[in-house]
């Protein structure tokens, strides 16, 4: 029981490392973006332009919260 | 083949590459401390665990699951570990994060591994390699190192593959990665702390994010212009984006904190 005990919260970790990790605000961009995609996907060339401009801000926005951070 | 296809391929192998670089590392410590056969059998064994995941995940997932969810839920992990990778490079080559040195991470492990007994012997640091034992250490920390750096390949491998109907080509083109690394490792006789790691990781952080945008909009229902073409595009995007942010992080400059601790270098 132990053991499996310890295999989830090792399981568990995994994923929040892998998600969250050191920048949780990428995870939090991706979960608007996959919103904003779901929302704008009959908008066409909107959507074609704004999506990518969604990830281009966030990931802005993390390098220079990591430069703040370092 | 198509565009996404070529990069696909591309993107699996830069991925296997850099993490299996990080792990032959760890391999290489184990096996001139503890041995090379225990360290070659923890890697394989690790090598057929992850080997074993991809199948045992990634075919069903494949199979079982809606393409378009599949796609929203794989591009949305691809964008995290994407960005993750992308976010590090740019940080690390406008020299705001130590990059990661393989030279003091082999150091680190050698001395570590130096310092524990061995099972065959019972003396800490003592070869159990010349007699060509076993070494429970060694088998160890090979098939940690390469399980755990593995891990993220198979993410790879699994939702670049399953997203795309490319399982197969996905694994194939991990494991020509992991072949090339050993190869050239085995040649230059060395950690392979020369490769330019850095580089590679922005490379494969900017095709996982243009896949990871992608699918998304892909299996939102968003009709891309040109189709697969426009992973080109996005590549483009996201490159210049990762050298405008590179240039500007360059410009501003460190903070005094990162100026002080990059006397050299760090993992």
């Amino acid at each position: 029981m132990t053991s499996i005990v310890r295999a989830l919260g090792a399981f568990g970790r995994f994923w929040k490392d892998f998600l969250i990790g050191e920048a949780p605000e990428l995870f939090l961009g991706t979960l608007i973006f996959v919103g904003a995609a779901l929302a704008l996907h009959h908008h066409g060339y909107v959507a074609v332009v704004l999506l990518p401009l969604i990830v281009v801000a966030f990931l802005g926005g993390s390098v220079f919260r990591g430069r703040a951070k370092s | 083949m198509t565009t996404s296809t070529v990069v696909l391929a591309l993107a699996v192998f830069g991925a296997s590459a850099v993490e299996m670089v990080e792990a032959l590392t760890i391999v290489a410590a184990a096996g001139v401390t503890r041995g090379w056969r225990s360290a070659l059998e923890g890697t394989l064994a690790a090598a057929l665990v992850l080997g074993a995941l991809v199948i045992a995940v990634g075919v069903p997932l494949a199979r079982l699951v809606p393409i378009n969810v599949l796609r929203v839920v794989i591009g949305g992990l691809l964008l995290v570990l994407g960005l993750d990778w992308l976010r590090k490079a740019v940080l690390r080559a406008s020299g705001h994060m130590a990059l990661h040195d393989e030279d003091a991470i082999y150091a680190r492990t050698v001395a570590g591994l130096s310092g524990a007994p061995s099972p065959a012997t019972g003396r800490a640091g003592a070869g159990s390699w010349r007699h060509g034992r076993r070494d429970a250490t060694g088998f160890t920390v090979a098939f940690k190192g390469v399980f755990l750096e593995g891990m993220e390949v198979v993410l790879i491998v699994i939702t670049l593959g399953a997203s795309s109907g490319h399982l197969a080509l996905a694994a194939v083109a991990a494991a020509a990665a992991a072949v090339v690394v050993c190869v050239v490792g085995y040649l230059v006789t060395r950690q392979l702390s020369e490769v330019p790691e850095n580089s590679m990781k922005l490379a494969v952080g900017i095709m996982l994010t243009s896949f990871g945008v992608f699918w998304v909009g892909e299996g939102a229902g968003l009709h891309w212009p040109g189709s697969d073409l426009m992973i080109l595009v996005l590549v483009g995007v996201f490159a210049l984006t990762a050298a405008a942010l590179s240039f500007a992080m360059r410009r501003i400059g460190p903070t005094r904190q990162t100026a002080a601790v990059h006397g050299g270098r760090s993992s």
